[in-house]
């Protein structure tokens, strides 16, 4: 079943990055994809698969950018920064649109990026949304253990539901007894 | 608020005619439509194609961005106040999440009259308003915000959950992405229900009050109107989410072991402009720096 796996695998990081066919737009996505969340700058634009697509044609750049929580404020820095940095880079015409639809999941964000959370002290999101039950699911709702980013301990505990950002919580490791951030699943 | 949201399927395909990949390559169909927001386009840019809500739609849009709108200014009004600095934390994050669902409502609300979400949040009055009564009910104590949160919270998860599948796709778009922080705002209050009524006496005697002042505010928000039957497969009924929302609270209320006291129910008439008597000044703060400085931005 490895192929099955490698294949879906490929279908979900094709959802979570959907970069274009063309390289033309390629190349002006890989400019995009630079652009960091301000709140976690070791996180891309493309790391949390909140670039949704880069299309350049001939006289003007058209990119969508999702935003990952509907009052996420980051949203309005991370635009500016995706029109900065490709009129930086010569683009001319680049206009940048929030769209809604999919709504975005931390599923999307990729192994890279996750490791750099974990490095920069921010506990990464565990498990699939799907685990989480969103929507009407099963009774039986799952949270799995989160791993203290400095000291690796599963014993750790939630202090508070929401915390720094709206995509965080705030919780506390029973070892090593630091607080810490963790990036919630949505 | 001072962004557009532009929802507008026509123009997505027209704006990537040749982008076939978007949809086909990577397997993804976005069968929700296509919900924007764009700063830099005019407003007599956004009014033209399908994504213009028709008058009941910008309606039932109004009703929903309307309740979201005033509960978060409510909330907001709790940073630096809450019991701990976490819950000014939770509260302004959920306060948060509610703003970003209103602007999404009341953009798509505008489009039908050539408004702005800020036109619409800030230059109507209190008749013109759509809120519920429960979302207007005051803050009063922790408990008694803890128990309209946790009515509501419950009450939007089970509306947005059945308004992913409407045939509007904007209201399906705004909604796939709500439920999913909706969730949340249902866990955190849930979860302070049961500590303040198995917490201390005086905690218990709180959470036993303000259950009991807010409780004959529910009954509104399961009531259907005539605008429910005009948008059939667009709207969801409000009368079909009471046994989903009594199911879901039942087991919390047991733990907690509450009882709801089943007394009075109050008139409501949030939907046809008729308030209760905290809205006005709810109104009156939340506007009065737009309307002393028309235009103002930074």
């Amino acid at each position: 079943m490895v192929t099955t796996d490698r294949h879906s695998s490929e279908l979900h990081e094709a959802l979570a990055r959907p970069r274009p066919p063309d390289a033309v737009s390629l190349a002006a996505w890989a400019v995009a994809a630079q652009v960091v969340d301000p709140e976690i700058p070791v996180l891309t634009i493309e790391d949390l698969g909140v670039l949704r697509s880069v299309k350049v044609s001939s006289d003007a750049v058209a990119v969508t950018l999702t935003p990952t929580y509907s009052g996420c404020p980051a949203m309005d820095a991370m635009r500016d920064d995706v029109l900065e940095v490709l009129t930086g880079a010569g683009y001319e015409n680049v206009s940048v649109q929030l769209v809604l639809s999919p709504a975005w999941t931390t599923d999307w964000m990729s192994e890279i990026g996750k490791a750099k959370l974990r490095e920069y002290g921010i506990a990464a999101p565990t498990g699939r949304a799907t685990v989480r039950g969103s929507g009407p699911a099963g009774p039986i709702r799952l949270q799995l253990a989160v791993k203290c980013p400095r000291c690796s301990s599963l014993n750790t505990r939630e202090l508070a539901h929401f915390g720094s950002t709206s995509c965080k919580s705030l919780y506390e490791c029973r070892d090593c007894l630091e607080p810490f951030d963790y990036f919630k699943v949505l | 608020m001072s962004e557009r949201i532009n929802s507008d399927a026509d123009s997505h395909a027209d704006s990537h005619a040749d982008d076939h990949g978007h949809a086909d390559d990577h397997g993804h169909v976005d069968d929700h439509g296509h919900v924007a927001v764009d700063v830099t386009t005019l407003d007599a840019e956004l009014i033209e194609g399908p994504s213009v809500a028709t008058a009941d739609v910008a309606e039932y849009a109004l009703w929903l961005g309307d309740d979201s709108l005033i509960l978060a200014q409510q909330l907001g009004a709790w940073i630096s106040r809450a019991p701990e600095l976490e819950e000014d934390v939770a509260l302004g994050n959920v306060a948060l999440d509610l703003i970003g669902h209103a602007r999404s409502l009341l953009h798509y609300a505008g489009t039908a009259s050539n408004r702005t979400e800020d036109d619409l949040a800030y230059w109507r009055t209190e008749p013109d308003f759509r809120s519920l009564h429960i979302v207007e009910q005051p803050n009063g104590d922790f408990a008694h915000t803890i128990a309209r949160q946790f009515i509501v919270a419950h009450y939007l998860f089970e509306l947005y959950s059945r308004l992913r599948a409407s045939a509007d796709a904007t209201l399906a778009a705004i909604a796939a992405k709500a439920v999913k922080e909706v969730d949340y705002h249902r866990d955190h209050s849930t979860q302070w229900v049961l500590r303040l009524a198995h917490g201390t006496d005086e905690s218990r005697r709180r959470m036993i009050t303000a259950l009991s002042d807010l409780w004959p505010y529910v009954d509104e928000v399961f009531r259907d109107n005539p605008l429910i039957d005009r948008l059939e497969g667009i709207a969801v009924r409000p009368s079909t989410l009471r046994s989903a929302f009594d199911a879901a609270i039942a087991p919390v209320l047991a733990e907690a072991e509450l009882e709801i006291a089943r007394g009075f129910v109050a008139s409501g008439g949030g939907r046809t402009g008729t308030h209760s008597e905290h809205l006005a000044f709810l109104l009156a703060e939340m506007q009065v720096l737009t309307r002393a400085h028309p235009g103002a931005s930074w």
